[in-house]
């Protein structure tokens, strides 16, 4: 201390006895047990949990057989003993629907964000660390995509894909193409807040004293970029990628409603609801089952996505 | 020479802050008078309570989390802190007022500067808009803005930190306020700048008999400016008495820390500043004991168990210590 | 000033037509025009090359973008398919105004846009006005009362309502205000269109059938900005020249409205503007669901029929909306704020 007036204002809580006496944390440790005090980030977490066990857990009460069959003689039926959610337009039992359509929501919803994350990263990180033109041209790239209102580009890209892909067979199960398709455009439209972030992030940390120290002792430029720039902006990175699970999930359902999305049989949350408004009067069972579906897998991972950034806020005093 | 009227009196004053690491015990028993037309220092280290004890006569501590547990701060005979928060309205700016310590953050950046001086003249003194920006003028120029008829239509952020200061004294001085609180105002500029805003309200008080409070962390400004110091430490005072009793007699050893630690033109150049050793005090546990023990070098048995009383020492000089420090002995 | 608007406005001139270039080549496979066009009566092979090559379809994608851009009646086209260009072009191009004419009804596009216009226009500015009255409301209030159960119940609200798709919120109140109030005789809201063909289009009308419509596109929004406000207004409500404004003994409204409020508020000028695509968006699934003649409603039925001129034609037109309106933005925000001075 050089004089009178030191001057942190948050000496008080440094000095606590408690946080004197507890360990260094780690700070992924750090981050669980701030997760963990999180109320609403827990609630999405078990939520989220549950939703999954749902989708995935269902599928061995119910076969996917059961959940494409049709019956035109069991047509829009309430909720009954036989058919808990009633049954559709032409006669598929809704329950068993809503277990292998979420398991297709639930994986467009994590594809497309990992499609997401491929492109935003990289767009962001090259534009961050190397600047000048190629910045402002990914840039100028990425604006443009954001001009366009996002539903009228992937409606746009679905049409435009809709008809050259074939239906796909992974392990026995057979998919509609428009997944795939599905999954592509939204992943390829998402990606410039995405890459925005990791780029003003690459901006800041590139002029951090520790990668001029890694670049004057001739770390490669890769390393730079994977070793010391990357692990130091992965907190937003995560945080973005978990809301965008939630975005694909609304988006896959916004298309589908809009009767551009995942063709049948294949069913997803939002494929169930095309149409539903028609029978707003007559079979709220239609609508409400898989659209409840989707609000809450939203709103669990959103409740989890606030909880990761603040739990992994550095800034953050809660310990 | 304190047969002036009283014109604040502070009695035993509590504020604590309830956070969520606990709560931090801010000020624990201040009392202190301030009479007419007098100047007093309130000097201590960062975070010892000196603003909170002035932002609560204010009435401008945040509830929550801040709570003013007990205490009385009598103006001209009036418990301000028994006041509705409608009542207290017309006593802040317009008898008491205060400057804060940051001129770059405690002007509004999106109101204009001649707008954010008019407000008190226009809610306080009912002045029509005219008469208003004459009056802002005038405190301009009293405060020593150039070209104040243009400048009053700048924002803050076009302003120096000299002059955001100035400007914030202008504000202040709007309603000739009977008791000015200056907290920190010069800490965040720099020493040229620094002597004229000292200067300057040494004028401004003279001319308008005005009562000031001067918080500052630095016991060398005190010295020209104030009649009276007190010397505050983990929200206690610990030390009271005239500004020259203060330098030549200290009798706290926290006071003779303080003056230890100041550079001084009478000493030699090459030897080291002192500084205090030892960290803050923790305010997140009642004081118990002396809080000032950890850190004295004249610490005894006692000072860890009692907390020492606010006891005269001299004439018109108290202070809060079981050590004598004139005879090197505890006192009895 | 002038010099930064000339500025942005030249920024946005590339911007504009790298879009227009991507656009129209994604639109090349949308669907077959010809099939879109003629119906059944082009079966004959003859006919369809002879529509093709009306339409330019047999030239060169660029070229076609070319034409779309700048127009054709500089250029002759060979019609009867003899190698000779004999005919002369008629299209005058985007740049001139003409976006061509729909396929599926051969309107000129500009007019069948202009039809729907004023709809969505309608809808939008309505929602936008009930998004900013609410959300300034449940957010000031909201901060003031801040861990109030009142703050409580309406934080939780808000993350709901965030949370929750567009269409479900709208099926919802379409199934508990118009459905069910009918059912238990209540007066209920209507879910389709603009107004009553037997009442015609009154004020009224319109109005009474914009209240679902306006709740659904306005809903998300009014619980995103009322969050956003309520920390804006939290944070400035402690900054330090809040505090100035007390000590000087101004009364509580005007701290509130004039000093935290100016400040805090500042910044939704820039988020209205950034989230205009979202409010679009959220347009064209609120206009399928009650049949909303509108814009959204236009584009939803012409990307259908693959019917590239009306599509290209809304896109754009969104697309230049979306960079004036950005560039508008940030004039006002400099207006408003100042600290920022363009230059
Ligand atoms: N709003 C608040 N919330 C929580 N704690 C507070 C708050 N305001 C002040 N404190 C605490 O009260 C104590 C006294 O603070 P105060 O601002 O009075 O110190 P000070 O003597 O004025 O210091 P400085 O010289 O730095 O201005 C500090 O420990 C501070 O952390
Ligand atoms: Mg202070």
């Amino acid at each position: 201390m050089e004089s009178i007036a030191p001057p942190s204002k948050g000496s008080i809580a440094n000095l606590s006895p408690d946080v004197l006496e507890t360990p260094p944390l780690s700070l992924g440790q750090l981050t669980w047990r701030r997760f963990r005090r999180h109320k609403m980030a827990n609630f999405g977490a078990i939520m989220l949990i549950l939703l999954v066990l749902y989708a995935f857990g269902g599928a061995f009460v119910f076969s996917e057989a059961y959940a494409n069959k049709t019956e035109t003689g069991a047509r829009l039926q309430a909720p009954s003993r036989e058919h808990p959610f009633g049954t559709d337009t032409v006669g598929r039992d809704i329950l068993a629907r809503t277990i292998y359509g979420g398991q297709i929501s639930i994986l467009i919803g994590l594809t497309a964000m990992l499609v997401e994350l491929v492109i935003g990263v990289t767009v962001g990180a090259i534009s961050g660390f190397f600047g000048g033109l190629i910045d402002s041209l990914l840039m100028r790239i990425t604006e443009a995509v954001i001009v366009i209102p996002q539903i009228f580009l992937l409606l746009v890209m679905a049409k435009y894909f809709a008809a050259s892909i074939p239906n796909i067979t992974i392990l026995g199960r057979t998919f509609s193409g428009s997944v795939v398709v599905i999954i592509l455009v939204i992943g390829v439209t998402t990606w410039p807040y995405l890459a925005r972030i990791v780029r003003s992030q690459f901006l800041s940390i590139k002029e951090n004293d520790f990668i001029l120290a890694a670049r004057a002792t001739g770390t490669s430029t890769t390393e730079i970029i994977f070793r010391h720039i990357l692990p130091n902006s992965i907190a937003p990175i995560i945080v973005s990628g978990t809301l965008s699970v939630a975005s694909a999930i609304t988006l896959e359902a916004y298309i589908s409603f809009l009767g551009l999305g995942v063709r049948p049989p294949t069913a997803t949350w939002g494929n169930m609801l095309e149409g539903a408004y028609n029978y707003i009067e007559t079979a709220w069972w239609l609508w409400f089952f898989p659209g409840a579906l989707i609000a809450l897998i939203v709103l669990s991972i959103n409740f989890v996505g606030d909880g990761l950034r603040d739990a992994l806020d550095p800034h953050s005093r809660a310990i | 020479m304190n047969r002036r009227q009283v014109i604040l009196d502070l009695k035993d004053l509590r504020t604590r802050f309830h956070i969520a690491e606990g709560t931090v015990y801010a000020v624990n028993g201040v009392s202190l008078t301030l009479h007419e037309c007098e100047t007093i220092a309130i000097v201590g280290e960062s975070g010892c309570g000196k603003s909170v004890t002035m932002l609560s006569v204010m009435g401008l501590i945040p509830v929550p989390p801040g709570e003013i547990v007990s205490g009385q701060a009598f103006y001209r005979g009036r418990d301000l802190l028994a006041l509705s928060e409608a009542e207290m309205e017309h006593i802040r700016g317009k008898e008491l007022a205060m400057v804060f310590q940051d001129p770059m953050t405690a002007l509004n950046p999106v109101l204009t500067i001649g707008r954010q001086i008019s407000e008190p003249l226009r809610v306080h003194l009912n002045m029509d808009h005219a008469t208003a920006q004459q009056r802002v003028i005038e405190l301009l120029e009293q405060v020593g803005i150039p070209d104040p008829k243009n400048r009053m239509n700048d924002y803050p952020h076009q302003f120096s930190g000299g002059m955001r200061q100035r400007a914030m004294l202008a504000m202040a001085l709007a309603c000739a306020p009977s008791v000015l609180i200056a907290d920190e105002p010069t800490t965040a500029l720099d020493v040229t700048i620094q002597a004229q805003i000292i200067e300057l309200v040494t004028r401004l008080r003279d001319a308008l008999c005005m009562a000031v409070i001067w918080i500052t962390h630095d016991l060398g400004v005190v010295a020209g400016l104030a009649e009276r110091v007190i010397v505050m430490y983990a929200g206690l005072v610990v030390e009271e008495a005239s500004v020259d009793e203060l330098y030549d007699d200290p009798r706290h050893p926290y006071t003779l820390a303080l003056l230890a630690a100041l550079p001084r033109i009478d000493r030699r150049r090459d030897r080291r500043l002192k500084s205090i050793p030892g960290a803050p005090p923790n305010l997140l546990v009642m004081p118990h004991g002396c809080p000032f023990a950890p850190r004295c070098e004249f610490v005894f048995d006692r000072c860890r168990a009692e907390t020492p009383p606010l006891l005269p020492v001299a004439i018109e000089h108290r202070a809060r210590c079981w050590y004598d420090v004139v005879n090197g002995k505890p006192f009895e | 000033m002038t010099r930064y608007i000339l500025r942005r406005l030249l920024q946005a001139i590339p911007l504009l037509f790298v879009i227009s270039l991507v656009l129209f080549f994604l639109m090349q496979n949308m669907g077959d025009p010809i099939a879109t066009m003629g119906g059944r009566n082009v079966t004959r092979s003859a006919d369809r090359e002879r529509l093709k090559r009306q339409l330019g379809l047999d030239k060169p994608i660029i070229v076609q973008y070319l034409y779309w851009l700048a127009g054709n009646d500089w250029a002759k086209a060979d019609l009867d398919g003899d190698g000779i260009a004999e005919t002369p072009g008629t299209r005058r191009g985007v740049l001139r105004g003409d976006f061509g004419l729909s396929l599926v009804n051969k309107k000129p596009v500009t007019q069948v846009i202009w039809e729907r216009l004023p709809n969505t226009l309608l809808l939008m500015l309505t929602a936008e006005a009930m998004i900013l009255i609410f959300a300034l409301l449940i957010g000031i209030y909201s901060a003031l009362k801040q861990y109030s159960t009142f703050d409580n119940i309406i934080t939780t609200i808000t993350f709901l309502f965030y949370s929750m798709p567009v269409f479900f919120f709208a099926l919802v109140t379409m199934y508990i205000f118009a459905v069910n109030f009918k059912k238990w005789g209540l007066p209920y809201l209507p879910t389709v269109g603009m107004f009553e063909p037997t009442a015609g289009k009154t004020p009224l009308q319109v109005a009474w059938h914009m209240v679902l419509p306006t709740a659904t596109l306005s809903f998300g929004f009014i619980a995103g900005y009322s969050r956003y406000i309520r920390s804006a207004m939290l944070e400035a409500m402690g900054q330090d020249y809040v505090r100035t404004a007390k000590a000087k003994g101004l009364p509580k409204p005007e701290i509130v409205y004039i000093h935290a409020l100016k400040n805090a508020a500042l910044p939704i000028v820039t988020i209205i503007a950034l989230d205009l695509p979202f409010l679009l968006g959220g347009a064209i699934v609120t206009e399928r669901i009650f049949g909303w003649p509108g814009m959204g409603r236009l584009f939803l039925d012409h990307v259908s029929r693959g019917d590239t001129p009306v599509v290209m034609g809304i896109l754009m037109m969104i697309a230049v909306a979306v960079v004036i309106f950005q560039l508008i933005a940030d004039i006002l925000y400099a207006w408003l704020d100042p600290r920022i001075r363009y230059t």
